[in-house]
């Protein structure tokens, strides 16, 4: 995109936020939002940061973590913290206070910045030793790590232990929300089309391969990984400081991580539209078997994991696969299309008797993602 | 000393559990390659299954050893059934694809029993009939009830019966050649569609023993009872190295031994940290376990 059209871009897509959040609070002439809808339209938001984040490691790089919610509770509580202990402070040193807009938005910006800084150095934690494991053991002590800090989090009188961080003041509206989710959708779409996502796609193509041609693969996977935590902690900075939705240890278990696999497995595990879409189904489809939950509770868990086995088995996949939904700019590069980024960059590379190199090989793997 | 030597034989009976549950994981892990994330919740099916049985058998009003042998056999055949079908109707369709769809397979066929478990048996918890009269020994001021010695001797025998059965039998070989490498057994003629099956029964019927067992020891019993213990247990496999027998035994006592220290110190609530933390630093350090040996990666 060239970077007039990218201003105007931002610019749009921020005026249509904040048009969209003032009909949001507001309503619009008689229309008011049902705010059962606003809530669960908020929650599809966090769920798309989490899930696109997490389709950074687990669809880009090729690695399973099943710890997302971990990293989630770091950020979260990092930046709920920070609002209920100084958010006045941050918000009278601009002369405001946390409520009215100006005050709140400093504060959000503040504390999602500390989310994200406190989960990327949780990230840095886990990935780097446990970055050199693979496979089955890699998951096994994402999850380890998520449940440490689960207990840790108990342990913390001052921001609530079991009974969850209830002190927290909702200023989490649905502009930002929104915001980081397209931000968090560009910046892992913009890794995807670059040459650090080109990395880590040889690295998931075969990180033995990778390593021989000069891939300092453990570098890559932390570094995928530092930022799929570090936006991880985002969504639970937002999650935490949403109206009526206050962290709770027991909410942020092996269960919640689940879930965010769950999303990016329907939608199509390395498909960034597709984690949205599946974040967009598995927050509607409890809420639409709500109804039947109440007759049988539990019920709803019960066709959450039936999804999963005979998605495994029928579509492992997912709805997607690799492909992307909507707009060409979207589009990750598959066997297909090609941005023109990418083909300018290659049409230079010749071999030695002036034939231009297959471009889909200068790709790394394209090629249908059954490993083995 | 007194209380050193008690909690040793505490932290000895719980750690026995682990390794009842160990055994079946790392079993199934040695054969397939798959982490049987289902394995703790079959545990719990085994927990219910003699639940029901010792229920049918009014065994509550008339406790006997005779009735405990009934409806631990009754638990361990039930669960084995269910192993069988988990295999059959959710991990062998997935088996040729990749180890990811494996692993969130069993992840769903987990949930699925603890979600379902919660739908069928109602998410409050039941009490375990009390089969066997509790007793307490005294030996030496260290105390151990029967129920705590029933299950070390079990995981014991258990253990050795499953060495003598890997090592030391037909279907023993068969199923390390599964094992070693799945295409080639084949290609030698085993049937290794069985051999797997096989694996999964045994395992799942360890699984039920062990449910029954700490039902005797904590009669609480509820559907998400096998989330945690199964998950530690399944640390307990690595601890020891995975896809090894008396490994998985050490790794649980091990395991056992230190929740139970740090449940007695004042940091009691970081308990169940502790498993994970283990895990951690072992798979940093030597990442093929205690009694496990690595194998070389190649391309």
């Amino acid at each position: 995109m060239r970077p007039s059209r990218k201003l105007v871009f931002i610019v749009l897509a921020t005026a249509a936020l904040l048009g969209l959040n003032q009909i949001f609070e507001h309503g619009f002439g008689n229309f008011q939002v049902n705010p059962y809808y606003a809530r669960i339209i908020n929650l599809i938001g966090i769920n798309i940061t989490l899930a696109v984040s997490l389709n950074l490691i687990n669809g880009l790089a090729g690695q399973f973590s099943i710890g997302h919610a971990g990293f989630m509770a770091v950020g979260g509580y990092t930046a709920t913290y920070l609002t209920v202990y100084h958010g006045e402070r941050i918000a009278a040193a601009f002369g405001s206070t946390l409520h009215d807009g100006v005050g709140s938005s400093i504060a959000m910006i503040a504390s999602l910045g500390a989310g994200a800084l406190a989960a990327a150095i949780a990230g840095l934690m886990v990935g780097i030793p446990s970055l050199r494991l693979r496979g089955d053991y890699l998951a096994i002590v994402t999850l380890g790590f998520s449940e440490i800090i689960r207990v840790l989090i108990l342990n913390i009188p001052s921001v609530g232990g079991a009974t969850g961080f209830t002190d927290a003041i909702p200023i989490t509206n649905f502009f930002w929300i929104f915001a980081v989710a397209l931000l968090t959708i560009v910046i892992v779409r913009n890794i995807a089309t670059s040459t650090f996502g080109r990395v880590l796609a040889t690295i998931r193509g075969d990180e033995i391969a990778a390593e021989a041609i000069g891939i300092n693969t453990t570098r890559y996977k932390v570094l995928a990984f530092v930022i799929s935590a570090a936006l991880a902690g985002v969504a639970g900075g937002l999650s935490g400081q949403l109206f009526a939705n206050p962290l709770n240890p027991q909410n942020l278990n092996f269960v919640k991580s689940i879930e965010v696999i769950v999303m990016i497995v329907l939608g199509g595990i390395g498909s960034i539209t597709g984690a949205a879409l599946g974040a967009t189904i598995v927050t509607i489809l409890p809420e639409a078997l709500r109804t039947f939950d109440q007759q049988f509770p539990g019920l709803r868990m019960v066709v959450y994991a039936l999804l999963l086995v005979l998605l495994m088995i029928f579509r492992p996949q997912g709805l997607l696969g690799r492909r992307e939904l909507g707009w060409r700019w979207l589009r990750v590069p598959n066997r297909t299309r090609i941005p023109v980024a990418l083909t300018d960059a290659t049409d230079a590379v010749q071999h030695t008797d002036g034939r231009p190199v297959d471009r889909r090989s200068m790709l790394g793997d394209e090629r249908e993602d059954e490993d083995q | 000393m007194d209380t050193f030597l008690q909690q040793l034989i505490n932290g000895l009976s719980l750690g026995a559990i682990y390794a009842l549950i160990a055994l079946g994981y790392t079993m199934v892990y040695g054969v397939l390659r798959l982490i049987n994330f289902a394995h703790g919740d079959v545990y719990m099916l085994g927990a219910f299954a003699g639940y029901f049985i010792a229920e049918a058998l009014n065994l509550d009003a008339h406790p006997s050893i005779f009735g405990a042998i009934v409806v631990t056999i009754g638990s361990m055949g039930a669960c084995a059934v269910v192993g069988i079908l988990i295999e059959r109707f959710a991990y062998r369709p997935v088996r040729h694809h990749s180890r990811l769809t494996s692993l969130i397979t069993a992840i769903g066929v987990s949930l699925l029993l603890e979600y379902g478990g919660q739908v069928v048996f109602g998410a409050t918890p039941r009490f375990f009939p009390q089969m066997i009269r509790s007793q307490t020994y005294s030996l030496g001021g260290v105390q151990i009830t029967n129920q705590s010695l029933l299950i070390i001797i079990v995981a014991v025998i258990v253990m050795f019966g499953l060495e003598f059965i890997v090592h030391r039998t037909r279907i023993g070989k068969a199923m390390r050649a599964t094992s070693y490498n799945l295409a080639v057994a084949k290609l030698m003629g085993i049937n290794t569609d069985f051999i797997i099956a096989f694996t999964f029964a045994l395992g799942s019927a360890l699984a039920a023993a062990g449910g029954v067992m700490v039902a005797l020891a904590i009669p609480r019993i509820d559907p998400l009872m096998g989330l945690m213990t199964g998950l530690k247990a399944f640390v307990a496999a690595v601890l020891g190295g995975i896809g090894n027998i008396p490994g998985a035994m050490i790794g649980g006592v091990l395991i056992g031994l230190m929740e139970t220290w740090l449940g007695a110190t004042a940091y009691s609530t970081y308990r169940d940290a502790v498993a994970f933390s283990v895990l951690i630093v072992i798979l940093l350090f030597r990442p093929s376990g205690i009694m496990g040996t690595s194998a070389t990666e190649k391309v």
